[in-house]
């Protein structure tokens, strides 16, 4: 017998489906099928199940070998290099709930740490760009039941959203929808011939690194000015002719990815795509969306910015909320040997972040919470596994459009493991009572200066 | 058992009638009663002014788009940010668009205990609460926007009341909401296609249906429901010269309506943030005050509450779920703009704007929110608001008392506008004598807003077995005292009890309170035909399934306090 949980939520992606069904062995300890899911989705809950996962904390030895050590051990291990530290980097919190992100902030608020998550290397360009020239934007229900054009640009859903095209974006019927992908059209912007650009209905090839120049040739045509006979290694008569298609949308919708975030120009690229949607906005209704990498980087940045009122890269180490990228971003603290311990929650630096950097985590004291065995936590000197949030414990998740969902509990956690809210509510408050004697922070510079 | 007594100030409390005799008031365990023990704790008020908590009818402190402003503005963070007031408070920082900690510091600071977030797009419910429970001391609700929901549209094309009753009911409780708030009413659902509905008889495309058919229906359906609240209605056209006909037109929809409640209100619509709905004049050259045409009207009409949205001269982020004004005052501002438009639900937009006394229409719009509150004759009928942010901070409260109530202050201010002449001109505020009094005062930020949120039994008053709510204000109500006065001792309470907890002593947070999140748990009838729609509309329209989308948890509203409602009927 088994017992199958239904409106389960996929933690992986920022597509952050809802909809999926998971067959759970009838004591509520295995997962034994998993269905609606994509493949790299139901690949997570599966890979939850794996005979060989750690569960308890273990510490690195000298000799490079690990020794198992409590839960208590972890926490107090934890605790005291956080309550040592002067400024300790907390990076992560895309792959957990906000829930525990706010214990986490409140651990870095005690300590005068930096909070940052993976925008650092993902969308912090876009994030940026919002805040030169805003966003003017729409949940993924909107573009299901109104949008007649999609443009993905810099972004190659097929593989790395697969579900999103299906859900959202190109297949579904909506409400003035009905036609389903027969009454949209599809342009695709990439360097590579990518699997999305193969279903395209216009797919604009264009020279690596262009992006920029590319979208301020649309915002001309869209103004019916000249152009040059190519730009960006596209044909004048093309872009004319995407160009067109936008303005005579019903509703269009600009998805956007990292290739263009991360590629020559950053929040620049960005910066002149939300200019184009806005550019849209005199002629018909348009609207732009990140697509979001991880599950919850969006409700990271939500829970940061109604704390401290910034969406990443937060310095707390003065006693008040900074924030300042290039500077208190991961990386550049890093490079500048700024931080002087770094605890990782809810992502894998050790794979994403440049090897210098990755350099400089192994030589710091370092504490990785993480369900798996990653390149983080082999380079940390602590590593705390934990329970798998939205499949063994729940807790909320904000989609790559902000929608909040709560994600759901299907098994049990492997028996005496901890979730990471509790492993961080624990920490915080024994740092709590480490700090207990120091003082409180002095004036602000801001209150100094008559603020 | 927890007591206190706050002996010897000059108490303030239209509820028990009370004009500024000097009295005693007594709290017992979180509720004010009629006398305590010797051993209550005594805290001296001579020489300073008692009145309730105060209570905060409309104000944009939590969800989506608020976060969106802040993340969006960290130029916002400049001024304004603090280290902790004590170890056990938090970090605050933000000025227009403050964080969750300081929104309750801030507020609890200037004696206000209960706050209305006054725009939820229930998709985003769970945003908005997560914030709730973010912001320390103060009790808060939010309002569901419902203007341009299409259940609402479809059933009220129709005529259907009964199902729009039952479908408020139940997003009442999957959003765990308050009341029924309505923007732009079918003008933000156009928005969707870029378009806009400017008058109350514009159709609204595709839907069928109008603006006043929309406004009219929910008004039936929120008194068939017998809501604590009213309709709380942001109208059409909000921002235009020559509007005023417009509001004049929404308010007169609410004619013929009788309430139905067991709460003790008394108006059937709630208009909200005013000031941006008196407008006379064609063009922004002849723009002027018609703030004597609207409160003729509102003077005249005892079923009709609302609230001022005063303008501060601040820069500060304006914010509404009225996504094509936004539009427009990107526009006309050509500052960065934001946009969100929700599936089958709202929109919302934002766009920073400063208000300068430079200009001259900032000028007139800052005489307008006055003229508003001066001209009222019922002051249980007219709250003080600032639409926070988007006419100001609700920071700014103190400064705006101290223009209400003293009008040496608000002629200085006029006096030495760049523009002061056209503006005098253009308004009337420089030939109103009227000083609010303090007990106008606890009327217009106590009393009244507590009565039409339908909470006269709990908030705003200091009659015995009311919730201790109570703040004392470093001030001589028998004078003499400056404007500055005002200012300074309304923005920082010598005193704040929460519900009989002491928060915040010499304008210091002490104590981060006992928070509650209050909802309306209205039952109906069952009702077959709403429930087969909404899942419908789930499996078709809505991106997340619908056992995904009710608010439930402990992490969203830790102490939740539910008012019920039972509009079940025999059958
Ligand atoms: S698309 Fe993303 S959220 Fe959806 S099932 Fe696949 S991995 Fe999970
Ligand atoms: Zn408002």
């Amino acid at each position: 017998m088994a017992k199958t949980v239904t409106d389960v939520i996929c933690p992986f992606c920022g597509t952050l489906c809802d909809d999926l069904e998971v067959q759970v062995s009838d004591d509520g300890t295995k997962i034994l099928e998993v269905y609606n899911a994509c493949a790299i989705g139901a690949e997570k809950f599966l890979h939850s199940q794996a005979k060989d996962r750690i569960t308890r904390p273990r510490m690195q030895q000298e000799d490079g070998s690990y020794k198992e050590v409590s839960y208590d051990e972890a926490v107090e291990y934890t605790a005291q290099m956080l309550a040592k530290a002067k400024k300790p980097l907390m990076y992560g919190w895309s792959s957990t709930s906000c829930e525990a992100q706010s214990v986490g902030h409140e651990i870095a608020e005690a300590v005068g740490g930096v909070v940052d998550n993976t925008a650092t290397v993902c969308h912090g360009s876009s994030l940026i760009a919002i805040q030169d020239v805003g966003i003017p934007s729409c949940t993924l229900g909107e573009v299901k039941n109104r949008a007649d054009l999609v443009v993905f640009w810099g972004c190659n859903p097929s593989h790395a959203h697969p579900r999103h095209l299906s859900r959202y974006s190109i297949f579904p019927r909506g409400f003035f929808t009905g036609k389903g992908h027969k009454g949209r059209k599809m342009i695709v912007v990439d360097p590579r011939n990518t699997d999305t650009m193969k279903m395209a209905d216009v797919g604009l090839q264009l020279e690596q690194g262009r992006d920029y120049e590319l979208l301020s040739a649309l915002r001309v045509a869209f103004r019916g000015e000249d152009l040059p006979d190519v730009v960006a290694g596209i044909p004048k008569e093309r872009i004319y002719e995407a160009a067109e298609m936008m303005k005579n949308a019903r509703f269009g919708v600009i998805f956007f990815g990292m290739g263009v975030t991360q590629s020559l120009g950053k929040n620049h690229n960005i910066d002149i795509a939300i200019m184009v949607t806005k550019d849209l906005n005199e002629f018909t209704k348009f609207s732009i969306i990140a697509m979001r990498g991880h599950y919850n980087v969006t409700g990271s940045g939500a829970v940061l910015g109604w704390q401290f009122g910034f969406p990443f890269a937060t310095d707390l180490s003065r006693g008040f909320a900074r924030y300042n990228p290039g500077e208190t971003t991961s990386n550049d603290l890093l490079r500048r040997d700024e931080c002087d311990a770094v605890f990782v929650l809810g992502s894998d630096p050790g794979a994403h972040f440049p090897i210098s950097s990755v350099r400089k985590i192994a030589h710091l004291p370092s504490v990785a919470v993480d369900p798996h065995i990653t390149p983080t936590t082999e380079i940390s000197k602590l590593h705390v596994p934990v329970a798998f949030v939205g499949i063994e414990v729940g807790g909320c998740c904000y989609r790559m459009d902000n929608v909040p969902i709560e994600s759901r509990k299907v098994v049990e956690p492997p028996e005496g493991m901890m979730t990471d809210t509790d492993f961080l509510a624990r920490v915080r408050d024994r740092v709590v009572e480490l700090k207990a004697q120091a003082p409180v922070g002095t004036q602000s510079t801001a209150e100094a200066q008559g603020a | 058992m927890a007591e206190y007594l706050i002996k010897n100030g000059f108490v303030f409390d239209p509820v028990t009638g009370v004009k500024g005799d000097k009295k005693d008031v007594a709290i017992r365990d979180g509720k004010i009663v009629d006398s305590v023990s010797s051993s209550a704790k005594v805290y001296d008020a001579a020489g300073k002014t008692v009145m309730a908590g105060a209570v905060e009818v409309h104000a944009h402190v939590a969800g989506p788009k608020v976060n969106e402003g802040r993340n969006y503005r960290p130029e916002d963070k400049l001024f304004g940010t603090r280290v902790r007031d004590s170890k056990d408070t938090r970090m605050t920082g933000g000025f227009s668009i403050p964080t969750t900690f300081k929104t309750g510091y801030s507020y609890a600071k200037m004696g206000y205990t209960v706050v209305m977030e006054a725009a939820m797009p229930p998709l985003y419910a769970r945003h908005v609460h997560e914030e709730m429970r973010d912001t320390p001391i103060i009790d808060q609700g939010a309002f569901p926007v419902f203007g341009n929901n299409w259940f609402v549209l479809e059933y009220l094309k129709n005529n259907e009341v009964e199902n729009t009753a039952a479908y408020i009911a139940w997003l009442l409780r999957a959003s765990k909401g308050y009341a029924v708030k309505v923007v732009n009413p079918g003008g933000t659902e156009a928005w969707a296609w870029g378009l806009n509905c400017l008058s109350v008889n514009d159709p609204v495309p595709y839907f069928d249906i109008t603006p006043a058919q929309i406004v009219k229906g929910l008004i039936e359906a929120n008194e068939y429901l017998g809501l604590p609240h009213s309709i709380h209605i942001h109208a059409n056209n909000l921002g235009n010269p020559g509007n005023f006909q417009t509001t004049l037109d929404t308010f007169k929809l609410a004619e013929g309506y009788k309430t139905n409640n067991k709460f003790g209100r008394e108006q059937t619509m709630h208009h909200t943030h005013v000031q941006f709905h008196s407008y006379g004049g064609d063009n922004w050259g002849n723009f002027e005050s018609k703030a004597d045409a609207i409160m003729d009207y509102v003077n005249a009409n005892p079923n009709l509450t609302i609230d001022t949205g005063n303008v501060t001269l601040d820069e500060t982020t304006t914010m509404t779920a009225d996504g094509p004004f936004e539009h427009h005052l990107t526009e006309l501002n050509h500052l960065k703009w934001a946009n969100v438009d929700v599936e089958l639900e709202t929109a919302a937009g934002i766009v920073p704007y400063v208000y300068s006394p430079d200009i001259k229409v900032c000028a007139i719009q800052w005489a307008i929110g006055l003229e508003l509150a001066l001209l009222a004759k019922d002051p249980m009928r007219c709250f003080i608001t600032t639409d926070h942010p988007n006419a100001g901070p609700f920071t700014r409260y103190p400064r705006i008392m101290k223009w209400l109530m003293s009008k040496e202050s608000r002629d200085e201010r006029l006096n030495t506008f760049k523009h002061a002449d056209k503006v005098i001109s253009s308004t009337l505020l420089a030939g109103l004598d009227r000083e609010i009094t303090f007990y106008e005062l606890a009327q217009m930020t106590r009393a009244g807003p507590a009565k039409a949120l339908g909470l006269a039994g709990t908030y705003g008053g200091l009659a015995p077995g009311m919730d201790a709510d109570v703040v004392v204000y470093d001030i001589n109500p028998e004078g003499p005292f400056t404007g500055e006065d005002i200012e300074r001792a309304f923005t920082d309470a010598s005193l704040v009890f929460k519900t009989g907890t002491l928060v915040v002593e010499n304008g210091r947070v002490i104590n981060n309170g006992n928070k509650r999140t209050l909802w309306v748990d209205a039952k109906v009838n069952e009702n077959a035909q709403v429930m087969r729609d909404v899942e419908e509309k789930f499996l078709k329209y809505y991106s997340v399934s619908l056992k995904n989308y009710e608010v439930q948890g402990h992490h969203y509203i830790p102490n939740p306090y539910a008012i019920e409602v039972d509009a079940t009927s025999e059958v």
